[in-house]
């Protein structure tokens, strides 16, 4: 087996062990990627020096007897929208091409605190407004399982380079499924965290009601490890909540009994592909086999998920992407005065699917239209959340596919955006409803793509969800394969 | 003014709050650095910084609108104001929209015709301010060559005060900012310099028959630096407006502004379309509440305000309201007075000197109070001396002089200026003999029964001793000397 192959813990194993030293795993990740990533495209800027740089640092300290975080020296993969000090940081957009914060996000500088060293920052959706990727002002990212196909997105490019094995772990952010989809159409473990759990400073805002950071890996170990490395209250965002993190890794245990699962009725009928349906009845057998309960759910709200989530989240992003106006970091348009300098400059550095969607936003506010749109959206958003607490009266997490269908072909939906939102339908009440959800795969469709299935509980009931994920993954272990993408395998 | 028409005035006041640091980040807010030098991620609105709002903001807020004594909203919440503009850097203010901090306040204010008049605060929220312009080529955005920005005073807080339209002359509007002005400066939540922009007024203008109800159409006049721009600002533009209407013309709604120099309001471009500025709630700031105990805690820090000052003064000081009303309009004189009166006997003395001669003083040396070398104790220490007859009051006029121009203690100068009383009868008796023998003709007078020549003797006796003599003493002695003589 490469190095290459193995999962972050495993890795982790052998540092600590000393078999294997911090930059030869380095090494081998970046080597891979030299080799792969033109196939894929899952990398905006790759930064080998800095991590190299790192990852001798973590082994000199290693070497010094030094007692090192759990992941020291794990390689990792970080998405485009959290702001690395020195690194050039583009939302995959032109408006950012040249923008090099002088900070670092919060959880970014976590992980790195933690000893792991990022080998790139990754595609995405510009500004993460997009589900498959194709937005990314400068190329595509093609999905690992067929690169004809999209890795899902926004988070497609962190996705595509845990798929890949350009690294056994990436940051994502999800707005309304930004990390769940990618990872469901990539055979991934993603998971959006509650509200306020992990910091959202330094993430360049799309929807700040809605934004949080996550980790996406290829087993639930690595997630839960990951996201133990990040979680935790930050002074500098004031949303960030107060708690002490509980320990992660508590539930990983394999045993369900007791536990209680409530599979959503809405989002196991129409709109749904079949084969998804079954590869998730599939799971609840599982499940029960593993003792847990399962029992139907209704969330009656949940149809009007869609329409709530793109009212919310355009409107926040109309006033968030406002601060890209050409005076300070971004782009600047030349032009004769200063109001025709700002729209210059906003045509040419936005790009279409950003533009629908700060018109939209602009539009939801309105003066006149607010309590039509953006006031009723926040009260939908008020009904659902009493929804998944009727639920969760009686359910410890409940369970849903994270999307309708498998990993779709590049340039199929690009036409039709009002088809790519329908397809968030699953994924956006975690968001609405600030709760977390958790995506992993559970099968493979004929075309041998994989199939995701979400899990969602409570506000901080991350461990239970962990738990419930890694007795299905002892069971049902669909995390272990890998892609065999023809393109990948020849090149290795 | 035309009194067939009356004046609706409202002000709109903003407030730099002198917190040492800005109301969503650590940087310092403080006037005068070097451009761009107190900056951070935060206050330049880089992608991903976050606003976390400044505990001591809220504090002096919550301490504004108790002094005004408004209502402190409970549940409160901060929003988005959104418009472009190259010294915004978020293309959003952080503001308050429809959960201000406080409401429903009021102060009070009384003019020179001696009116005591209530005038209501509807509001006062939270904001941050803008960084600040730097054009070159020309005055403003519209004609210059190239701007830079300075967000040295971006997010600087600020907190807006809104009066109901209760004011009806420019005399109550200055008076009503002079006094909002004391109000905030004796909390202590702002520095209260008009020269630094750290208070900015506009004000709303209409005018209306008078005795109707409804309201004109107002004119917004902005760019009022001074105490004496407002007023003089708002004589211009009722005059103006009431010229229009009296001339069956109509007043525009529209944004004007103040130059000085000319002494006129002169329209700003009104062409541009009104602003929607998509007002939501701020999602990075979670709605918070402000519990009574807070409330309590902050209302309990509270200095004596100026009105209860002005109280203070009537009831338990005993000056006439005249006097309270001159001391407590200038804070820094109050001060000073109270100063001086520690422990003092006769505060009264102490006000009249204030107001007299050391008010005449200063006026004519264009000194503000602050600048006076002479310490509070030493006036004190100058009264106390004329109680017990250690000078006269008319020795104490050339000696207030002297102790103003030099910062010494009044005994020191009374020694080395030879200013002590002639209390040694001998002496006294020595200069009404001089008197008396330098005016024989007055004397004979006295001794002829015209006995008023008297006063004129001891005048002149004063004079010679160059009012050192004490005058009772003169006064009895005289008589005696006089005795002595004969017709």
């Amino acid at each position: 087996m490469t190095l290459t192959d193995l999962t972050a813990h495993q890795l982790a194993g052998r540092l600590r062990a000393r078999e294997i030293s911090s930059v030869e795993v380095t090494r081998a990740f970046l080597d891979r990627i030299d080799m792969l990533e033109p196939r894929v495209g899952a990398f905006v800027t790759l930064t080998p020096d800095q991590a190299l740089e790192q990852a001798r640092s973590i082994d000199e300290r290693r070497a010094r007897g030094e007692d090192l975080p759990l992941l020291a020296g794990v390689p990792m993969a970080t998405k485009d929208n959290l702001c690395t000090r020195g690194v050039r940081t583009t939302c995959s957009s032109k408006m950012l091409a040249d923008f090099v914060p002088p900070y670092d996000s919060t959880a970014y500088r976590r992980l790195v605190e933690h000893g792991l060293v990022s080998v790139g920052k990754t595609n995405l959706d510009e500004f993460a407004m997009g589900s498959s990727t194709e937005n990314s002002a400068f190329h595509p990212t093609r999905n690992p399982w067929d690169l004809e196909r999209v890795p899902g997105g926004s988070s497609g490019g962190s996705a595509a380079a845990v798929a890949a094995r350009f690294a056994p772990l990436a940051t994502g952010s999800d707005t309304g499924g930004s990390i769940r989809q990618p990872a469901a159409l990539c055979g991934l473990v993603g998971m959006k965290p509650t509200y306020g759990l992990v910091s959202r400073y330094g993430l360049v805002a799309f929807a700040s009601s809605l934004d949080q950071i996550g980790p996406m890996t290829r087993d639930v170990r690595d997630n839960a490890l990951m996201l133990q490395a990040m979680a935790g209250h930050d002074p500098l965002d004031a949303t960030s909540l107060p708690h002490d993190v509980p320990d992660l890794l508590a539930g990983l245990t394999g045993d369900l009994t007791g536990v209680r699962i409530g599979l959503i009725e809405e989002l196991m009928g129409e709109g749904i592909r079949p084969e998804t349906r079954e590869a998730i009845l599939a799971a609840v057998k599982v499940l029960e086999a593993r003792g847990a309960i399962v029992e139907p759910v209704s969330l009656p709200m949940a149809q009007h998920g869609i329409a709530a989530y793109y009212l919310v989240a355009t409107a926040e992003a109309s006033s968030n992407l406002a601060r890209y106006d050409g005076v300070r970091y971004t782009i600047r348009a030349e032009a004769d005065d200063i109001l025709s300098m700002f729209k210059k400059t906003r045509a040419q550095g936005f790009g279409a699917e950003v533009k629908r969607r700060i018109m939209l936003g602009t539009y939801a506010l309105s003066s006149g239209y607010y309590d039509a749109y953006y006031k009723k959206a926040q009260q939908l958003r008020t009904l659902i959340r009493e929804d998944y607490a009727r639920a969760f009266a009686r359910f410890d997490a409940v369970l849903s596919p994270t999307t309708p269908d498998t990993a779709f072909r590049i340039g199929e939906k690009t036409g039709d955006p009002l088809a790519m939102y329908l397809s968030d339908i699953a994924t956006v009440l975690a968001n609405l409803a600030g709760i977390p959800a958790l995506s992993m795969p559970c099968g493979l469709d004929r075309g041998g793509l994989p199939i995701g299935l979400q899990l969602q509980g409570p506000a901080l009931s991350e461990t239970t969800l962990y738990r419930i994920a890694y007795a299905y993954e002892q069971a049902a272990p669909f995390t272990a394969l890998a892609p065999v993408s023809a393109a990948l395998v020849a090149q290795e | 003014m035309n009194t067939a028409y009356e004046a609706v005035i409202g002000l709109e006041v903003h407030v730099e709050l002198s917190t040492e640091t800005k109301i969503f980040c650590a940087c310092k807010a403080h006037f005068g650095a070097e451009p761009n030098h107190h900056v951070c991620p935060v206050c330049l609105g880089l992608p991903g910084a976050l606003p976390v709002l400044n505990a001591r903001v809220l504090e002096y807020g919550i301490k504004a609108g108790l002094a005004l004594e408004g209502n402190i909203a409970r549940q409160t919440k901060f929003d988005r104001k959104n418009y472009f503009y190259p010294d915004l850097p978020k293309g959003y203010q952080i503001s308050q929209y429809d959960q201000p901090l406080m409401q429903g306040g009021h102060l009070e204010i009384c003019t020179e015709a001696g009116e005591v008049r209530r005038i209501g605060i509807t509001r006062l929220h939270l904001e941050e301010d803008a960084g600040k312009l730097v054009h070159q080529g020309s005055a403003n955005l519209a004609g210059s060559t190239y701007s830079l920005v300075d967000l040295n005073r971006a997010g600087v807080p600020l907190c807006e005060i809104v009066s109901e339209p209760d004011i009806r002359t420019p005399e109550e509007a200055r008076l009503y900012l002079q006094e909002l002005r004391n109000i905030l400066v004796t909390c202590g939540v702002t520095d209260g310099r008009m020269e630094e922009g750290s208070l900015r007024c506009d004000v709303n203008v209409s005018v209306r028959p008078a005795g109707s109800t409804t309201f004109g159409t107002r004119a917004e006049v902005k760019n009022l630096n001074s105490f004496r721009a407002v007023q003089r600002s708002l004589e211009y533009e009722i005059e103006r407006q009431i010229d229009l209407v009296s001339k069956g013309q109509k007043v525009v709604q529209e944004t004007r502004t103040w130059s000085e120099e000319r002494g006129v309001t002169l329209s700003m471009r009104s062409k541009e379309a009104a602003h929607d500025y998509r007002y939501f709630p701020e999602p990075d700031l979670p709605a918070f509440e402000i519990s009574e105990d807070r409330i309590a805690e902050v209302l309990a820090t509270l200095p004596e305000l100026p009105a209860q000052r002005r109280q203070r003064y009537i009831e338990v000081v005993g000056l006439p309201a005249y006097d309270a009303g001159v001391l407590t309009d200038n804070l820094e004189l109050a001060a000073y007075f109270d100063a001086a009166c520690e422990g003092a006997p006769n505060p009264k003395a102490i006000a009249n000197w204030l107001m007299g001669d050391v008010a005449g003083y200063l006026n004519a040396q264009k000194l503000a109070i602050a600048e006076l070398p002479m310490r509070a104790e030493h006036l004190r220490e100058m009264v106390a001396m004329i109680d017990s007859d250690e000078i006269s009051g008319k020795i104490a006029k050339t000696l207030v002089v002297e102790m103003m121009k030099s910062g010494q203690a009044p005994r020191a100068l009374v020694q080395s200026l030879g200013l002590s009383q002639i209390s040694d009868d001998s002496a006294i008796v020595e200069a009404i003999r001089a008197v008396l023998a330098a005016n024989p003709g007055q004397v004979a007078d006295y001794h002829a029964g015209k006995t008023k020549v008297v006063g004129w003797l001891v005048g002149q006796v004063m004079r010679q001793t160059q009012g050192r003599a004490k005058p009772d003493a003169v006064n009895r002695l005289i008589v005696e000397v006089l005795a002595e003589t004969t017709g």
